[in-house]
């Protein structure tokens, strides 16, 4: 099995029909599967172990991805807002690499790799000119991308999946061809994230034009989706909290061709999905919930659950939409205890899944246990009717004398108070439990503080006492990654520093 | 033989790629199908006439076995004479 099987049905079927719009060139599915396989000669002639890519989204991310399945190199995106010194090693553990995009960074941080490099600009022409030649031959190489995980828990770990977990993932969601003539995506999340791939990949299967954004900025992205009349858009919950304030501050900026907003990535506040299923009555909104380690999605609220959950004044139905909705039918979803028992619905736990999407393997050893299944270390619970709720990451739960508990749970309570615009509990250090809850609180503009009292008395009022914060702490802003993703190990670090 | 093999027609253009393996003969067209195409190309046989079409899935009664036409042609699929049918897509969302 091979992903450039996707790129190589689309040039089959349509060749005509436009794939990729990126700096001003458009790129039909014919175009980029010769820019491929050229890239793809270059590749194999290059005796390079992996293909890296260190650049923002382009036609040349693209191009690399599917030219290094072709060739049948494993392909590695890189991080490009890493440090130096983080980067440095990532390149030493994969050289000798076949490296696009910021040459001139790569080579100043791992002299001594062996590497052999393109630009953004001399891939695309070198790929062009060996776009003919003899047939390849085709590669058993089993993987098709390694993903340096972020590393907000330690060391990167080299998250590894195989061409048949892609392909799995793709086959099992994605119809062939399924776009209508016209159907445009615009895609903004980096080239070195599960969602970019996943994107790319998709899009390609369903034939939809890709506007490819290199990096996000939110004029620029209001921009490109009202020039291109851009009909489906992924974001991260950040990304769209700029959009709405970009459209804000034109006055009414209107997107009338955007039809469908898939949403993944990060929690995404209550308040701000409310808003946007406002601003966007038409609009079909997804949140999809996925790790690296899965191939993208597994869980997704579609649609007509969103407007429902908006809608409707049941709080059970209502609570959906902060819920990360229905796991996938390709794959089976469990939430396990401590010893890997299966829990009831709606207690809390580790969400174990298990599907051929799946990889749940690193370069170093494979995470999934005899059985097949992948412990993700989200924490989560499921609700009578199945829809799936994230309470962070299992390595986040407090232990407080024994007792396990949830960041999400105090969050969720904490966030109920006017003056909160977003809050983070994690654990301290404490003489007498071991551990305690610690929270860290953003005021809201133009609100007063409440008191510590104020707030530990809203915890006891709705939670457990064991709940009750012994330490707060007033901080300007909360730490994110570009992702959105909060990192907790900071707040942390602030509480112990 | 593995998911991921792929196999052509003897008959037409048609190309599939295995997704899930079972017992009996894959044909297309009326023939078997083989991973490499014979010198001379059969005729299709009436019977198995109405085509393949790209990027459908196509399976048998009993759920055993599952191809993706990766490649259209004139010839339609059978295992072991019986006809398979094209799965019905179940749409979700674009989450991506």
């Amino acid at each position: 099995m091979n992903i450039s099987l996707i790129l190589q049905m689309a040039a089959d079927a349509d060749p005509d029909r436009i794939a990729i719009v990126c700096e001003g060139r458009r790129w039909s599915y014919g175009e980029l599967h010769r820019a491929a396989t050229g890239a793809a000669r270059l590749f194999r002639e290059s005796g390079a172990s992996h293909v890296a890519l260190l650049d923002e989204n382009s036609a040349a991310a693209a191009i690399t991805l599917f030219g290094a399945a072709i060739a049948g190199i494993p392909y590695v995106p890189l991080n490009y807002r890493l440090a130096d010194v983080d980067l440095s090693a990532l390149l030493a553990r994969i050289a000798p690499a076949a490296l696009v995009g910021d040459t001139a960074r790569a080579e100043r941080l791992n002299p001594d790799g062996g590497h052999l490099f393109w630009t953004r600009q001399t891939l695309i022409e070198q790929a062009e000119a060996r776009a003919d030649g003899p047939e390849l031959e085709e590669s058993d190489e089993p993987v098709a991308v390694q993903l340096f995980t972020s590393g907000t828990t330690g060391v990167p770990k080299a998250a590894v999946l195989r061409h048949a977990n892609l392909l799995s993932y793709i086959l099992g969601t994605v119809e062939f061809m399924s776009a209508e003539e016209g159907e445009a995506a615009l895609v903004s999340v980096p080239p070195y994230h599960i969602a970019g791939i996943a994107a790319l990949l998709s899009s390609t299967y369903a034939m939809r034009r890709l506007l490819l954004l290199p990096a996000f900025e939110p004029d620029a992205w209001l921009d490109l989706a009202s020039d291109e009349g851009a009909t489906h858009a992924f974001v991260v919950p950040t990304m769209l909290a700029r959009v709405i304030a970009a459209m804000e501050a034109r006055g009414g900026h209107e997107l009338t061709s955007l039809r469908a907003i898939a949403y993944g990535g990060g929690r995404m506040p209550t308040e701000l999905i409310d808003r946007a299923l406002d601003l966007f009555p038409e609009a079909a909104f997804t949140n999809a919930y996925g790790l690296t380690e899965t191939s993208s999605t597994i869980a997704l609220l579609g649609p007509e659950e969103h407007r429902a959950a908006h809608r409707s004044d049941d709080p059970t139905v209502r609570a959906r939409l902060g819920s990360v909705g229905r796991p996938l039918p390709t794959i089976e979803l469990e939430i396990r205890d401590e010893e890997g028992r299966k829990l009831p619905v709606g207690e809390r736990g580790e969400i174990y899944v298990r599907g051929d999407q799946v990889s749940g393997e690193y370069r170093e050893r494979s995470a999934l246990d005899a059985e097949g299944w992948f412990p993700t270390r989200d924490a989560g619970w499921l609700d009578a009717e199945g829809y799936l709720f994230l309470a962070g990451r299992a390595d986040d739960v407090i232990v407080r004398g024994g007792e396990n508990i949830s960041p999400g749970e105090i969050e969720d309570v904490l966030m109920t108070h006017p003056c909160v615009a977003d809050a983070c509990a994690v654990a301290v250090p404490s003489l007498e439990w071991g551990e305690a809850v610690g929270v860290a609180i953003v005021v809201r503009p133009g609100h007063d503080p409440a008191s510590e009292a104020e707030l530990c008395e809203l915890i006891r009022s709705r939670l457990r006492s064991s709940r009750v914060p012994e330490r707060i702490s007033y901080l300007e802003v909360l730490p994110y990654n570009e992702m959105g993703k909060l990192l907790r190990r900071q707040v942390k670090a602030h509480f112990q520093g | 033989m593995k998911p991921g093999t792929k196999l052509k027609s003897s008959v037409c253009d048609t190309e599939v790629m295995v997704i899930r393996v079972g017992e009996g003969d894959i044909e297309c067209g009326g023939a078997p199908m083989a991973e490499e195409r014979p010198a001379e190309r059969g005729t299709v046989d009436a019977a198995f006439a109405e085509g393949t079409k790209i990027g459908k899935r196509y399976v048998d009664e009993a759920g055993t076995i599952e191809l993706l036409c990766v490649k259209a042609g004139t010839g339609s699929l059978a295992l072991s004479g019986t006809a398979l049918r094209a799965k019905d897509a179940k749409p979700l969302p674009s989450s991506d």
